[in-house]
């Protein structure tokens, strides 16, 4: 073992005692070494075994070419899985590697304790080498470029899964599905009954009922409750899906009359993935917050030379520098958290009156935050007021030519953080209607909190689920204030204002 | 020390070798064969793209990705608030960025956000030529006068027992030594004597060294608006690129004419209008009294390539066809360009259709992305014809 090695394995020993005692719980560490252009294409294919696409070779290209101009470094990568595997760039210092390993530790005990990643496969390496191994078979079976352009489909619409944590029905959606259908038929038949809260029954119904895995029976009061509050006439046929349904992906893959038991294989594949990603999308300040409080307390823990401890400080503040381009992740989130620790460390009078908070439990409240939270809750509940004015944020939006700061009131700028991570940034679309026009047509629902749609992107996504759903497919959304309809039947868009 | 012993089983540092791993490099292989079919594609948008033609040609074009962009449901990163962070002074009603007229639609704020997505493709004018003219041949060439026009030139392609040191080739050094000592019967590299040395020389090639002249005609007359020189002036562009690469050196006689020509500069070729009828003839008789003054047949290949809006004074035609003629007599070729935007009939394509030489072309062009189907059609390959 060469020397280097030796000296990195024992700060790591070392890091790792020192993240012990500050009751850090990380699953077990596998750190790999390997030269920019590995760590480049892990990077860009967000897993070292993904299944190959153009698109990682265009993200990998581009990130490729920042590292040579020396305009961007990524040090390293770490997956959430167990063990946890973490890649170090090969020629990082001993110092660089130091700061790496720590931030990396923090990384896996936001991954194995914040809620959000409960149902992460945490052998995902294994799972998407395995899919990209079918896909590669795929490719030799029905030709390259057929599963390539099919992939470019369903990349098209591969945020819109459902990644809520729980599950009712043991995570059998077809089951669910059918279950609130035959619930709803069930209504029909009968006469509707009673009061304006009786749809509640239904979600209860739902929740504890479905657990169980035999349905209507089973929930609390559902055989009589779960009739459908509204009067629906006997003779409407029934809606489908049930609900508008939030996860098109699987939806599509379900119940598309033109898909291929490939192609419906690849769709659940890639749906996976993406769930797998999802927490991570959900959790980017959080965690990055949380990675970066760490790396500096166990670093300040430890005994380091005075070169080094100038060349930490250079590369922390290199990472932690806020940008004026946009939120630096890094940044707010640290901020965030050393504001929690401050203020439950030394609660205020009034904080300690009204809400009995001792002083001294910073710790305990961070430790908590990360389990709980997600960067909604996180921003809602902890930018405060002094957080906003001290970190000097702002609103800006778009005015003629120019972007313009509008708004600096605290609340508006927390309001706005939150409203730009819901559904992880992406719009939130449902199948609103499976069976549209009564001819098999697809009907997705824009559900529109005031954000437009980008509309180019929008009449080029549309051929897109055209080519899974196999039958013309209509988006509802709005512009310029007004309910608007996009189809696209396979030859033609169209536009129309409803 | 002690206290910190590497727990093992906590956690492991491994150094593989990655030299095989090559997934990255092969779906960017992927991407870029995307990117190049996507520039394929757009070949006849971009061969009149404008920021090529009037370039020096030494810079990167920017090809517009169309196909290449991940599309998929997004907001309209331009209609949103967004957060953003300040030095601490700031002020509602700052002023963080402004579009260009330029970039408009990209936004000052590129950032993350997927909206702001650069769509589009840098190809230098090298690699877009090669594309270019992978399709095209230079037709016609001839041979002149050897002798006079060769250029010496030197490559090491020999190998000799003596010369400099700094040449010494060692892998053949080394087999001749093993091939020694195993003939003395003693296996191994040892022993290197003058005799094993061997070294690289290289021998004198003589290359041919070859001239173009295009003679470059346009009718200036009133009746050619910006269109129709914009198409010329693109054709022109790219026919002196390819003879480029085809001849060491290529010279261009721009003549302008209406109803009578005269040797210009490159600016006024295709900056300068002028008004009145138009005569033909003039042009092709001035291009022969150059072509006799200056450019000897005999060690010039000569590109005489006419274009025009197809107006002629009608009694002039004859005297076109017959001067057509005589340039051919001295020329590889000759190329008639009409750019006719609204299919007139024309008074020289009238003639010129009948016209039936060899080496006699003409393309029309009706619209901007035709220049390159003129290129191809001057300059497509041919059949290997009979010809020494």
């Amino acid at each position: 073992m060469t020397n280097e090695l030796a000296q990195l394995e024992y700060a790591i020993a070392e890091i790792m005692e020192i993240a012990d005692g500050f009751g850090l719980d990380y699953y077990p560490m596998r750190y790999e070494i390997c030269p920019a252009d590995i760590i480049y294409t892990f990077g860009a294919y967000g897993m070292p075994t993904r299944f190959s696409h153009w698109s990682f070779g265009k993200m990998f290209n581009k990130m490729k070419m920042q590292y040579d101009f020396g305009l961007s470094k990524i040090y390293e990568l770490v997956i959430n899985s167990n063990p946890c595997y973490a890649f170090l760039l090969e020629g990082n210092s001993l110092i660089q590697n130091k700061l790496i390993i720590a931030h990396v530790l923090a990384h896996c005990d936001f991954f194995k304790n914040n809620l959000r990643f409960g149902n992460t496969n945490r052998d995902m390496v294994e799972s998407m080498s395995a899919t990209a191994e079918r896909i590669g078979r795929y490719e030799l079976l029905y030709g390259a470029e057929t599963v390539e352009s099919f992939i470019d489909a369903v990349l098209g619409i591969q945020e819109h899964v459902d990644p809520q944590l729980i599950k009712p029905l043991r995570y059998d959606k077809r089951r669910q599905t059918e279950e609130k259908l035959r619930r709803m038929k069930e209504a029909q038949s009968k006469p509707p009954r009673g009061g304006a809260y009786d749809d509640l029954w239904e979600l209860d119904g739902l929740g504890t009922g479905g657990s169980s895995g035999t349905g209507a029976g089973a929930g609390a009061g559902s055989g009589a409750g779960s009739r459908a509050g509204s009067a629906a006439k006997p003779e409407a046929p029934l809606p489908f899906p049930p609900e508008p349904e939030k996860d098109v992906v699987w939806f599509i893959q379900e119940y598309s009359e033109s898909l291929e038991d490939w192609q419906r294989d690849i769709m659940s594949m890639l749906r996976e993935e993406m769930l797998y990603f999802w927490p991570q999308m959900e959790t980017k300040i959080m965690n990055e917050g949380w990675a970066s409080y760490w790396h500096q307390r166990i670093l300040r823990e430890m005994d380091l030379t005075s070169e080094e401890t100038i060349e930490f400080a250079k590369l922390n503040a290199s990472v932690v520098q806020p940008s004026r381009q946009s939120l630096n992740p890094y940044y707010l989130g640290l901020k965030i958290f050393e504001d929690i620790e401050r203020r439950w460390d030394h609660p205020t009078e009034e904080e300690v009156r009204r809400y009995g908070r001792e002083p001294g439990k910073g710790r305990e409240k961070m430790f908590e935050v990360r389990e709980l939270d997600s960067d909604l809750s996180f921003i809602r509940s902890y930018l405060t007021k002094d957080l906003v004015r001290d970190l000097d944020l702002y609103i800006f939006e778009k005015q003629g030519p120019e972007w313009k700061i509008t708004d600096k009131t605290w609340e508006h700028i927390r309001d706005q953080l939150v409203a730009s991570r819901v559904n992880g940034g992406a719009p939130y679309i449902v199948v609103q209607d499976g069976d549209y026009l009564r001819s098999g047509e697809l009907l997705l629902k824009h559900q529109y909190e005031g954000i437009e749609l980008d509309l180019k992107y929008l009449e080029r996504t549309l051929p897109y689920v055209y080519r899974l759903w196999g039958r013309p497919v209509h988006l509802q959304t709005v512009v310029e204030e007004k309910p608007a309809m996009f189809s696209y039947d396979g030859e033609k868009h169209f536009r129309k204002m409803l | 020390m002690s206290s910190f012993q590497p727990d093992k089983a906590n956690f492991i540092v491994s150094k593989e070798d990655w030299s095989l791993h090559r997934k990255g490099y092969q779906d960017q292989q992927r991407h870029q064969e995307k990117v190049r079919e996507v520039i394929k594609q757009n070949l006849p948008d971009l061969v009149t793209e404008e920021n090529i033609i009037m370039s020096d040609g030494k810079q990167i074009i920017k090809v517009p990705l169309r196909n290449l962009e991940e599309y998929r449901f997004i907001h309209n990163f331009q209609k949103q608030k967004h957060v953003g962070q300040g030095d601490g002074d700031s002020e509602v009603g700052d002023v963080l960025a402004q579009d260009s007229p330029k970039d408009a639609g990209k936004g000052g704020k590129a950032g993350d956000q997927p909206g702001a997505d650069v769509v589009e493709a840098e190809i230098s004018l090298e690699d877009l030529e090669d594309l270019i003219f992978d399709e095209l041949e230079l037709p016609y060439i001839e041979d002149k006068n050897k002798e006079e026009l060769e250029s010496v030139s030197f490559r090491f392609n020999d190998i000799r027992k003596k010369g400099l040191m700094s040449n010494i080739d060692k892998k053949r050094t080394i087999l001749e030594n093993l091939r020694r000592n195993a003939i003395s019967g003693v296996r191994g590299i040892h022993g290197i004597s003058p005799d094993d040395l061997r070294f690289k020389t290289w021998e004198d090639v003589r290359l041919p060294k070859s001239n173009a002249v295009i003679i470059a005609m346009m009718d200036t007359s009133g009746s050619m608006g910006a269109f129709e020189k914009y198409c010329a002036r693109s054709f022109f562009f790219w026919m002196t690129r390819f003879l480029r690469r085809q001849y060491e050196k290529v010279e261009i006689v721009f003549l302008a004419h209406h109803t009578e020509a005269k040797e210009v500069s490159e600016q006024d070729f295709f900056t300068r209008g002028e008004s009145g009828g138009t005569i033909c003839s003039s042009v092709y008789q001035k291009a022969l009294d150059i072509i006799d003054g200056r450019y000897p047949p005999s060690s010039y290949n000569i590109y005489p390539f006419h274009f025009s809006d197809g107006d002629n004074l009608t009694s002039d035609n004859d005297r076109c066809i017959r001067l057509i003629g005589e340039l051919l007599e001295r020329s590889n070729m000759f190329g008639y360009g009409e750019v006719n935007q609204y299919n007139r009939g024309s008074t020289l394509m009238s003639a010129y259709r009948n016209l039936k030489q060899d080496r006699f072309m003409y393309y029309v062009i009706k619209e901007k992305g035709e220049v390159y189907r003129a290129l191809k059609h001057f300059f497509h390959k041919r059949e290997k014809e009979a010809r020494s």
